[in-house]
């Protein structure tokens, strides 16, 4: 017979009492099987020892010590597959965004937190910085040069914040900071099929590195400024580009 | 797009505009023969395709409905032949690892790591190209491609469909590869 061994002395998680009270139904988070079913589709299993089995009985036996210090909260994409995988629907993500929400915000990773700021800084919501003049004039810059040095395509068209138009196109920031040819063949597709649509000089970035620092308020600031954005123009359609 | 999704859900806001995404609206546009593209450029130079279903748009967002529609514009482009399937896909494929702020955080061998599951499905499709309708994960599969010495090139769906249409400039090509760089010039 071996020894009993043990390897962790189970408390009551306030982190996991937190996060139950905040989700309907309390997130499905104390009805684990612990099949793992979650962990073996997970592609950040066994980075830095955790997998997301792992991280929820931690919290099951009350180890907010560890599940609020471990990094792998930056390792887990909240991709949900783990939920999608799951028999019990086990909102695994919203632990994990809870988690990182627990960090101090200096603490959190400076890539994430100065994207998220940037977009807060800019009135595009760019997470790179680019300004909305910026923005438009690569944009007109690039049209201008299609026009003259591609026939049949005199005509293309790019319009800013024009109202009534049916889709307020929204435009990733690498477009225009660091690939702006790509943004032609997006142009090309819609003048072809005649689609009404525009770019605005507000909230017109689509990335949003607010949601994934997990910062509530900045992320609220940010969907309200892009909601104001297209309710302004009175366009019908917010079109994403992918 | 899945933070303005889920944001108008967290935050409570009612917006008078619908949310859409243009994979959609390509497979409609297609349907309807306002975008008049096909598979004829491919016909003798079989270049393969696979495609990565974004986590954001299709398990997060508007789920297998929306993977098809990829496919259909996918096939329609390149030629039914010619495409071919990761496993498993649709709303039960893997993320890329480019997702939940990542490719910012700093972890960038955490990263490369976590990507090895999506290198590895792709390559095991054997395809020549991996078609990424997402920006991040457009990044992070480049940066395994690069970063693996395979070298197999990452391109828009929009660029292979202005290509498709003979419409695609000499500036508009920075992804394709040596094979398809002046396909329709």
């Amino acid at each position: 017979m071996g020894e009993t061994t043990t390897l962790v002395l189970p408390r009551q998680s306030a982190f996991l009492s937190q996060v139950m009270g905040l989700l309907p139904e309390g997130g499905n988070l104390s009805m684990c099987l612990t099949c793992g079913l979650c962990s073996s589709g997970c592609p950040a299993s066994g980075l830095h020892d955790m997998d997301p089995r792992k991280f929820l009985r931690l919290c099951a036996l009350g180890q907010d010590d560890l599940v609020l210090s471990t990094p792998w909260v930056w390792m887990c994409t909240m991709c949900q597959r783990c939920v999608y995988a799951c028999p019990m629907q086990i909102d695994i993500p919203r632990l994990i965004y809870a988690a990182r929400a627990a960090w101090p915000r200096e603490n959190r990773p400076k890539g994430i937190r100065g994207s998220c700021d940037q977009a807060l800084n800019t009135e595009g919501n760019s997470a790179m910085g680019a300004r909305s003049e910026d923005f438009q004039f690569v944009a007109e810059d690039v049209l201008e040069e299609v026009k003259a040095s591609q026939p049949g395509w005199e005509d293309l068209s790019v319009s800013f914040n024009r109202k009534g138009a049916e889709y307020f196109l929204n435009q990733n920031s690498r477009e225009p900071v660091t690939e702006p040819d790509e943004m032609v063949p997006l142009w090309k597709i819609l003048h072809t099929v005649g689609c009404d649509w525009t770019y605005g000089t507000l909230g017109w970035a689509a990335e949003n590195y607010c949601m994934f620092l997990a910062d509530d308020k900045a992320w609220e600031t940010i969907v309200r400024n892009k909601v104001r954005a297209v309710e302004e123009l009175g366009c019908r359609y917010w079109l994403n580009t992918e | 797009m899945y933070a303005i999704r889920a944001g108008l859900q967290k935050f409570q806001i009612t917006p008078n505009f619908e949310i859409e995404s243009i994979i959609r609206l390509y497979a409609r546009w297609i349907r309807e023969g306002r975008l008049t593209v096909n598979s004829d450029w491919n016909k003798d130079l079989g270049v393969t395709f696979t495609v990565q279903d974004p986590c954001q748009l299709v398990r997060k967002s508007f789920g297998d409905p929306v993977a098809e529609d990829l496919r259909f514009v996918v096939k329609s482009v390149v030629g039914e032949e010619h495409f071919i399937e990761m496993y498993p896909n649709k709303s039960n494929n893997y993320c890329c690892g480019g997702g939940g702020g990542y490719l910012q955080s700093g972890f960038t061998e955490e990263r490369r790591a976590y990507g090895q599951r999506k290198l590895q499905q792709i390559v095991d499709t054997g395809a020549d190209y991996c078609i990424a309708p997402c920006h991040n994960c457009h990044s992070q599969i480049h940066d395994l491609s690069e970063h693996s010495g395979r070298h197999f090139p990452v391109v828009h769906l929009w660029t292979l469909i202005c290509l498709s249409m003979g419409c695609l400039g000499e500036n508009e090509r920075s992804y394709l590869g040596e094979d398809l760089a002046s396909v329709g010039l």
